[in-house]
């Protein structure tokens, strides 16, 4: 899933000063399940926020909403009979959500609650770990299920730098060395002759480096 | 022969190759580069150049070397791929080449938490392997990583580095011949303080036959005090410093710890000698440079073949 | 001038302090009238938006008391009220209200005594920080 932290509420306070009447909207999806963009922390926001404002002599009127996609729009059509009645939209979405309010509502300005951060799974409650760059070009076949470009420091294809140290990366002891990882696991595959091949420059034009990218479905698009 | 490389000419003549490193300085300040490099003159064949050691900006290495290379001294020009992507480091490559420098060493580099550019975004397009293999596609094939010819390709004499004393220790070989498939010319050690580890490295080396393909230079650093010495073991990931090296470092005073360090360095070169398959040593006497020529004249390896 | 007497919520665990504020009653003992009790089946069913929405309503003071540690009715609720108590502390520190005008305490069913002397410290603790900062300030709004 996509990973997102709440942005410090002092940032968020600069973005809606000038306003007093936002629309707070939410998002059902990556953010509910990382605890920082559903209903529950929309609840939580709009109350500090209200708090906050108070204090400085102004009612701010916040308006919660929470869809159940904020990248889809479909959902953000929902959020059409509301927008007129607020000045500015403050979105709890990732990235992603974001932008597809503001594409959809190009005279309100919307503002991020959020820093999206990563995707990632959950190791544990409350934990969260990247796990994936979308580099487009899936590697994971040749590592044994752990992804090198995610996981390494220095995205290494060919194995360990000279800093690997019992396991741990060099630039963080609480880091996995992700090639200490890989080797593990190729060897209790039984795989471990793979590693000797060498794995080529990567071709970026797949990742980010080839420009925005896009997935067109022929069978699917109207 | 590969190249024009003297490094390449002084293995290929069957001697003790000596390299020693300089760390350009953090200003243009010319006068530095060149001071720290004569005191090396007539003790190592060739002068490694860092780039942008442990992610801290410093005067490029390949601007570095020119001034070397003026001196009638032989460069070693380094490559970090942390910086560069692979369009940087060609032109770079060819850039170098022209101006006469025909050995380098590929690195993958430190990573910039490390260094005074924590905030820097890291390129890592390639990985140290990859990189070797593109300069040996570039020497070898006369043709650019992306595939075109190069009109008159780059000669360069190809380095990597081998750290013996990473983990998992049992993939090092297996690293160590992945360079070495990549088309690795020399390689240039970790420091070593740990002999017996490096020994075992080393077998392991020799039992796949690498030591056949591929010229390696033994790292060493002679310890300036016992608080370097703790410094090494502790702080620096990927390094193994014995304890008995930390006794032997504290049991005499501090005016006499750096000839400790020294002799020490001479010792453990001494046995490095002793190892089948160490082609030479690389002496990494970090910011002392001056105690180079001691060095190299005390174990043995003075007068330098002229070749 | 008036003393000044704040309103405090206690959300209390139907499983100790619940039951230890009843002790207190049967003791005859004492505690301020100024704390609003709410009856909750676990400290841990409090959620953030709970302690806030105290404030946002005008108390002065929260506190969440739950079980001992390691007596939770259900395993864990208590050290969960713990930790969420602790974000919200937090929360209100960064919005100015003040982290200190919350708490999490601990006592078993039987500790009527203990129910309330807490009641009358946190009560002080909170007379002597003064009126939750946005009361005042609502208040002038609604006129």
């Amino acid at each position: 899933m996509i990973t997102a932290e709440q942005k410090p509420i002092q940032e968020i306070m600069e973005y809606v000063r000038p306003y007093s009447r936002i629309l707070l909207v939410g998002c059902n999806e990556c953010v509910t399940v990382c605890a920082a963009g559903g209903r529950k922390e929309v609840g939580l926001l709009s109350s500090a926020l209200q708090m906050a404002f108070m204090q400085e002599g102004k009612v701010l009127d916040v308006k919660e909403m929470t869809l159940e996609r904020q990248c889809d729009p479909e959902y953000v059509e929902e959020l059409a009979g509301s927008i007129n009645q607020v000045e500015a939209v403050l979105s709890m979405a990732c990235g992603c959500g974001v932008q597809e309010v503001a594409r959809r509502f190009k005279e309100k300005p919307v503002y991020p609650a959020l820093n999206t951060k990563f995707m990632g799974a959950s190791e544990r409650q409350g934990v969260w770990a990247e796990r994936c760059q979308g580099c487009g070009d899936c590697v994971l076949g040749l590592t044994g299920g752990i992804c090198p470009i995610a996981r390494c420091s220095k995205r290494l294809l060919n194995g360990p730098c000279g800093g690997s140290s019992h396991g741990k990366c060099e630039i963080n002891p609480d880091v996995d060395c992700a090639w200490q990882l890989i080797w593990d696991r190729l060897k209790a595959l039984g795989l471990e002759k793979r590693y000797e091949d060498i794995a080529p420059a990567k071709d970026w034009r797949a990742s980010r480096d080839g420009g925005p990218r896009r997935i067109i479905r022929e069978d699917l698009a109207s | 022969m590969k190249t024009q490389s003297a490094l390449e000419k002084v293995l290929a003549a069957g001697h003790l190759a000596v390299t020693s490193e300089c760390g350009p300085p953090r200003g243009a300040l010319p006068d530095k580069i060149k001071e720290k490099a004569e005191l090396l003159r007539g003790y190592v064949d060739a002068i490694n150049v860092t780039d942008n050691q442990t992610a801290m900006v410093r005067m490029s290495s390949f601007a570095a070397c020119l001034f070397i290379g003026q001196m009638g001294l032989q460069p070693i020009l380094q490559m970090v791929t942390r910086d560069r992507n692979r369009l940087a480091m060609q032109s770079d490559i060819i850039g170098a080449y022209a101006h006469g420098i025909d050995t380098m060493l590929c690195l993958t580099g430190d990573h910039p938490c490390f260094g005074d550019h924590p905030m820097a975004a890291n390129v890592y397009d390639l990985d140290s392997i990859q990189f070797v293999q593109m300069v040996k596609i570039m020497r070898d094939e006369g043709k650019f990583q992306g595939g075109d010819e190069i009109q008159n390709p780059p000669k360069m004499f190809i380095g990597a580095a081998a750290n013996p004393f990473g983990d998992p220790f049992e993939l090092r070989v297996a690293r160590l011949a992945k360079k070495v498939k990549a088309g690795a010319d020399f390689i240039q050690t970790q420091c070593i303080y740990d002999l017996d580890r490096f020994e075992k490295w080393m077998e392991g080396v020799r039992d796949r036959g690498l030591d056949e393909k591929v010229s390696i230079l033994a790292g060493v650093t002679p310890f300036k005090s016992v608080g370097m010495a703790k410094y090494m073991k502790n702080k620096v990931p990927g390094m193994s410093v014995p304890d008995e090296l930390i006794k032997r470092m504290s049991g005499v005073p501090k005016d006499k710890q750096p000839e400790e360090g020294i002799k020490i360095c001479v010792e453990t070169m001494q046995r490095l000698k002793e190892v089948k398959g160490v082609r030479g040593f690389h002496l990494m006497a970090i910011e002392w440079e001056q105690k180079v020529p001691e060095i190299v004249e005390r174990a043995g390896l003075h007068p330098r073949p002229l070749v | 001038m008036k003393t000044f007497e704040p309103v405090i919520v206690a959300f209390c665990c139907h499983y100790c302090a619940y039951t230890a504020a009843d002790m207190a009653g049967s003791m005859r003992r004492c505690y301020p009238s100024n704390i609003r009790i709410i009856r909750v089946p676990c400290s841990g069913k409090v959620d953030a938006i709970h302690m806030m929405k105290a404030f946002q309503k005008g108390a002065d003071g929260v506190y969440v008391a739950g079980c001992l540690e390691g007596d939770c009715h259900f395993k864990n609720g208590n050290t969960q009220a713990a930790r969420r108590v602790a974000y919200v502390k937090r929360l209100l520190d960064e919005i100015g209200i003040g982290g200190e005008r919350l708490e999490m305490i601990t006592m078993s069913a039987g500790m009527g005594e203990r129910f309330a002397s807490t009641a009358s410290d946190f009560t002080e603790k909170i007379r002597r920080l003064g009126p939750n900062p946005i009361k005042g300030l609502k208040k002038a709004e609604a006129v």
